[in-house]
């Protein structure tokens, strides 16, 4: 299949993508617009993650860490100086904080922009570390940025959170970014530079004797990483409207971490099939939180119950189908067509998002 | 500057704690040579390798290539100056394809980013498709080009060996290690390597330095040999000369006792 067909099929999936979006924006009601956009925010926390720990093989447990920086950034700014003198009650805003006003598009790169920062900045002295101590060290930077956001008050509000953040964040906008991430990171990584990324995942040894400048080449691939972290924190901000300290907590990574697992860590294609699927599931999974009667036996409905189905789930995806759901393999139209064979990797990937 | 030496390497000592696993190894290979370095198990021939390539940082002594001094250069710059090498143990990237793993190499020469892939920029386009067609036509030269598109790890034993040996000559080097490159070949697929390693020698300019076990390869192909037993040079010279050291054939067969009574 020729670059001409799929760069045409490539289109025309974006735009039935957009067809999609806006028919969904004009019929369906909230909830399920609601579900459509946590899909989409998924999706782009789950590509980010896997570019990190399923590509790079960079064991990184700090997401919820980039996504609270984008998240409050984002926030921040889209708030109106009005809003704000309302909203901090616990000694007013810094100067800076009260005057930072931006666009929501702007706000929402500005988010990923400063996540990115960090990502960079920590990355120095985390990326030397390898395995499950980075997995360490990263959840330790994830914790202190939770605990910096509930004690700068001047800045995040404290434990109050932000309230009544505008929202801006439609599915065009969601579907939108959905679409930038997996494109630039099927670009990334099939470029040589992704070659190289995979190449340290495989042995980092052989790739040092390549050449490869593995800590270099690691602070990339955490950096864009946690640029998307970034932007979907900032989506998914603006999406709910309110943030707070405690909602980044280390259940949130978790969540992402487990998108990427059962997609299969490696396949941009499985973290897409996976943020759909997960996510509609943990909506339709409320359903064994509500109270249960068996004829006349009654269980009261316990909070947290769909997330022990979900560990389950987890334990059984890791004991019988460890490499996921796609393990490394990738969408392409020319398997689609039949012509792909059984070869791992080939054609290019759709611009399908959903 | 003497430039005919490709490698000199001047008292490279490496201690492991109390532990001296090489000492003082001095060694020359001046270009276009293919040399052994031959030793019992343990004796700190990888050690050697591992010094030389930049894996490990010499507690003494100073390695030149080239007449660039080298000593303690992280691996990826020893690479980039051009020493480049194999693993005893094979370590290729097993999820990636063949063309892919030898296309790696391409990083070191390019000159567009992964940004302008994402622009699809004209130059970076042009870029990746030379990458590419360098990589092919290395492959089609080592006899591996029909299996481009496989998966690495699915290769047998042979031709992961070979594309390991290839990977290295991607890097476009000066001086090639190759450590054990026999290792688990039978007598037919040796005669081959040796060919290979000839071939590749003759075609890419190459200096060859060599570990291995297996005597006849070391014999029939060195044209001068490093002998090392518990880290110290015990021996040099043509393999001829080597064969009939009685150090050597004592720290391989162990010293003769004379019995009296």
């Amino acid at each position: 299949m020729n670059r001409q067909t799929t760069t045409l099929l490539n289109l025309s999936a974006t735009a039935a993508l957009g067809l999609f979006v806006w028919w969904a924006q004009t019929n369906l009601d909230g909830y399920f617009l609601q579900i459509l956009n946590l899909i989409a925010v998924n999706i782009i926390l789950a590509l980010s993650l896997n570019l990190i720990y399923g590509f790079t093989g960079m064991f990184s447990l700090g997401h919820a860490g980039f996504m609270a920086i984008g998240a409050y950034v984002c926030s921040i700014l889209i708030l109106s100086p009005e809003q704000k003198d309302t909203l901090y009650i616990l000694g007013g805003a810094f100067d800076w904080v009260q005057q930072a006003h931006a666009p929501f598009p702007m706000a929402v790169v500005a988010g990923g922009l400063v996540a990115a920062l960090f990502g960079f900045i920590v990355g120095f002295p985390l990326l030397r570390l390898g395995d499950d101590y980075l997995g360490i060290a990263t959840l330790g930077f994830a914790e202190i940025v939770r605990v910096v956001a509930t004690n700068i008050t001047g800045v995040t509000n404290g434990s109050l959170g932000l309230k009544g953040i505008p929202d801006h964040a439609n599915l065009w906008w969601n579907a939108g970014w959905c679409l930038v991430t997996l494109y630039v990171i099927v670009r990334l990584l099939k470029s040589n530079t992704g070659n190289v990324l995979k190449a340290i995942r495989d042995n980092e040894i052989a790739a040092k004797a390549m050449g490869v400048d593995v800590f270099r080449y690691k602070l990339l691939s955490f950096t864009v990483g946690s640029f998307f972290a970034g932007i979907g924190g900032a989506l998914l901000a603006s999406l709910l409207t309110t943030i707070d300290p405690k909602m980044f907590l280390f259940t949130l990574t978790f969540n992402v971490l487990m998108i990427v697992v059962t997609g299969g860590l490696g396949s941009l294609t499985g973290s897409v099939l996976a943020g759909v699927g997960i996510t509609v599931l943990l909506e339709w999974l409320r359903v064994v939180e509500n109270p249960i009667s068996i004829g006349s036996f009654q269980i009261a409905g316990i909070p947290g119950m769909r997330m022990v189905v979900f560990s389950l789930a987890l334990i059984m995806i890791i004991l019988f189908r460890r490499e996921g759901l796609m393990g490394m393999r990738e969408f392409s139209w020319a398997r689609l067509a039949g012509q792909g064979g059984l070869s791992g990797k080939s054609g290019k990937k759709g611009g399908a998002a959903k | 500057m003497n430039t005919d030496i490709v490698l000199d390497a001047q008292g490279l000592t490496m201690r492991f704690g109390g532990l001296t696993a090489v000492n003082g190894f001095n060694a020359q290979l001046p270009k276009g040579s293919i040399t052994g370095l031959i030793g019992p198990n343990g004796a700190g021939k990888t050690t050697c390798f591992n010094m030389i390539t930049g894996f490990y940082k010499p507690t003494e002594g100073r390695s030149f290539y080239m007449g660039r001094e080298m000593t303690g250069l992280p691996p990826h710059l020893a690479c980039k100056a051009g020493i480049a090498r194999t693993f005893q143990n094979i370590r290729l990237f097993g999820n990636e394809t063949v063309l892919e793993n030898v296309m790696i190499a391409g990083h070191l020469r390019q000159k567009t980013s992964w940004i302008q892939a994402v622009f699809f920029t004209p130059g970076y386009l042009r870029e990746d498709k030379a990458m590419r067609a360098r990589s092919q036509e290395l492959l089609e030269v080592v006899g591996l080009g029909h299996l481009a598109e496989e998966k690495a790890a699915s290769l047998p034993y042979g031709a992961q060996r070979r594309l390991e040996i290839a990977r290295a000559l991607a890097t476009q080097p000066g001086l090639l290690l190759l450590d054990e490159p026999a290792a688990g070949m039978n007598p037919q697929e040796t005669q081959e390597l040796i060919r290979f390693i000839r071939d590749i020698r003759d075609q890419f300019g190459l200096t060859v330095f060599l570990i291995e076990h297996d005597m006849k390869l070391v014999m029939e192909i060195c044209e001068h040999m490093w002998v090392l037993d518990y880290g110290v040079t015990i021996a040099d010279g043509p393999p001829a000369a080597i064969k009939s050291d009685p150090k050597v054939i004592e720290a391989y067969l162990g010293e003769e006792v004379h019995c009296d009574a």
